[in-house]
């Protein structure tokens, strides 16, 4: 069975449809990259993926776990499904480690000092051992972005979504957050990442979905699909980004 | 007439000021352990928590604290429960007192980004755990100053308990303005003693709030 498994999700905010039939499948190690212009809902899939948003019809499983179910699971699900969030969202109160940490000790109910080790390893992954005492604020957006990957890994996810993850940072710090999610996919992560950035989905995404309208409107491998855009509206939106 | 020095006068307020602090201490601490939980139950989204919390709210600011206080001095008493000026004034301070502290506490909370939420959330913590190790560390640093600037008001309202026999300060201004029969030099030094036991707690929620702006 597939590690997360979308089946037609339909979800409106009042009147407005936003996605009209979704349907998906990501494999163990699949990093899946989804594109698609501003309103084309698929920050919204991502976020349904954990429960963040709620949907009205159709079914996503992640890890075996129903999503929108009445008596879903979510603590058990998020506990599989990491998130990296566009802002950070860091806790600003707490250091780069205890950010890492927190969720260890008061989820798992891991040993502070298991958790430290864990902290350690995970920053180290994301090239911030040196930083593990400093607060956010005196972070760089990227170092940030980083801590907060380090974060979601702390739990041991068996996906991570990554919510255009580098839009809200400096173009001069968007390389060394994409080389950590770089290495992440070589070792195996399985990811679902909402980009804008395409020549990352090409060299490095699996699979790419382009979303129009709610719906996924073309799906394939990256290369291929950038090469020879079948439907009118991603040659256009292709040639859009030049 | 004559055995009321100024110095004796002055003597009895201040003996009388310890029983205005200690029942603002009752009503604050009280209050303030009240005003959590129900913090907790307003914002924790479920819904049939909400509109008690939401009735319970509105009836402690929408009425006035004396009319709290004489529901429960006499109220209850008509029930056949002997209650003392005590507890009333205890029990009236702190239910009054958890209204408003839950409402400025619930501001701090809603003032905690979204994103806060969304990340405790999304590492699988639960309301609780978000909230206490997440939102309340945040929303706790906004609210010291508006927390310590409301408990002036605590202090004031304490006089009120003086009506159901209560002796504290302004009781004991009245009747010590009854033996003496010098209402302004009395009243003055009543109102000089709360004068100090406020403005020192107003000039601090200043300075906090100061404090707090340069911080951002």
């Amino acid at each position: 069975m597939s590690l997360v498994s979308i089946r037609d999700v339909r979800k409106s905010y009042g009147s407005v449809e936003v996605l009209k039939g979704v349907s998906l499948e990501v494999e163990k190690g699949d990093v899946v990259a989804i594109i698609g212009r501003s309103g084309s809902g698929k920050s919204t899939l991502l976020r349904c993926i954990n429960g963040l948003e709620t949907y009205q019809s159709g079914a996503i499983l992640a890890d075996g776990i129903e999503v929108g179910g009445l008596h879903a699971d979510l603590r058990e699900l998020r506990r599989h499904v990491g998130m990296v969030f566009q802002q950070f969202n860091l806790f600003p109160h707490l250091t780069a480690a205890e950010n890492v940490m927190l969720a260890p000790t008061v989820v798992n109910k891991t040993p502070k000092k298991a958790a430290r080790a864990i902290a350690a390893e995970v920053l180290a992954k994301v090239g911030l051992s040196e930083k593990m005492d400093a607060y956010p604020s005196e972070l760089s957006g990227g170092q940030q972005q980083r801590v907060a990957i380090a974060r979601s890994l702390a739990m041991r996810p068996k996906v991570l979504l990554c919510d255009e993850i580098t839009s809200a940072l400096d173009p001069e710090l968007v390389n060394e957050v994409l080389r950590v999610v770089e290495q992440l996919a070589r070792e195996g992560m399985t990811l679902i990442l909402v980009t804008h950035e395409m020549r990352f989905a090409r060299d490095v995404g699996t699979n790419l979905v382009f979303m129009h309208h709610g719906k996924v409107h073309e799906t394939g491998v990256p290369k291929d699909v950038f090469a020879a855009p079948r439907t009118p509206e991603l040659q256009q939106f292709v040639s859009g980004i030049g | 007439m004559s055995d009321f020095t100024f110095w004796v006068i002055l003597k009895n307020l201040i003996w009388a000021t310890q029983w205005t602090v200690f029942l603002s201490l009752i009503a604050f601490v009280g209050g303030g352990i009240v005003g959590l939980i129900l913090l907790f139950l307003r914002t924790s989204q479920i819904k049939w928590l909400e509109l008690p919390t939401k009735l319970y709210i509105e009836f402690f600011q929408g009425t006035p604290l004396l009319m709290q206080l004489f529901l429960l001095f006499f109220g209850v008493a008509l029930f056949g429960i002997e209650v003392s000026p005590w507890m009333a004034a205890g029990l009236a301070l702190t239910l009054w007192t958890s209204a408003f502290l839950t409402e400025i506490w619930r501001g701090c909370v809603e003032s905690i980004a979204k994103g806060q939420w969304e990340a405790s959330s999304s590492l699988a913590m639960t309301y609780i755990e978000q909230m206490r190790y997440v939102i309340i560390p945040q929303a706790a640093r906004i609210a010291i100053a508006p927390t310590v600037g409301f408990s002036v008001q605590v202090i004031k309202g304490t006089a009120l308990a003086s009506i159901i026999g209560f002796v504290e300060l302004t009781k004991a201004g009245t009747m010590l303005n009854n033996a003496t029969f010098r209402p302004f030099m009395v009243y003055s030094l009543v109102a000089l003693i709360y004068f100090c036991l406020c403005f020192p707690l107003s000039w601090y929620a200043k300075r906090l709030e100061g404090r707090l702006n340069v911080a951002r």
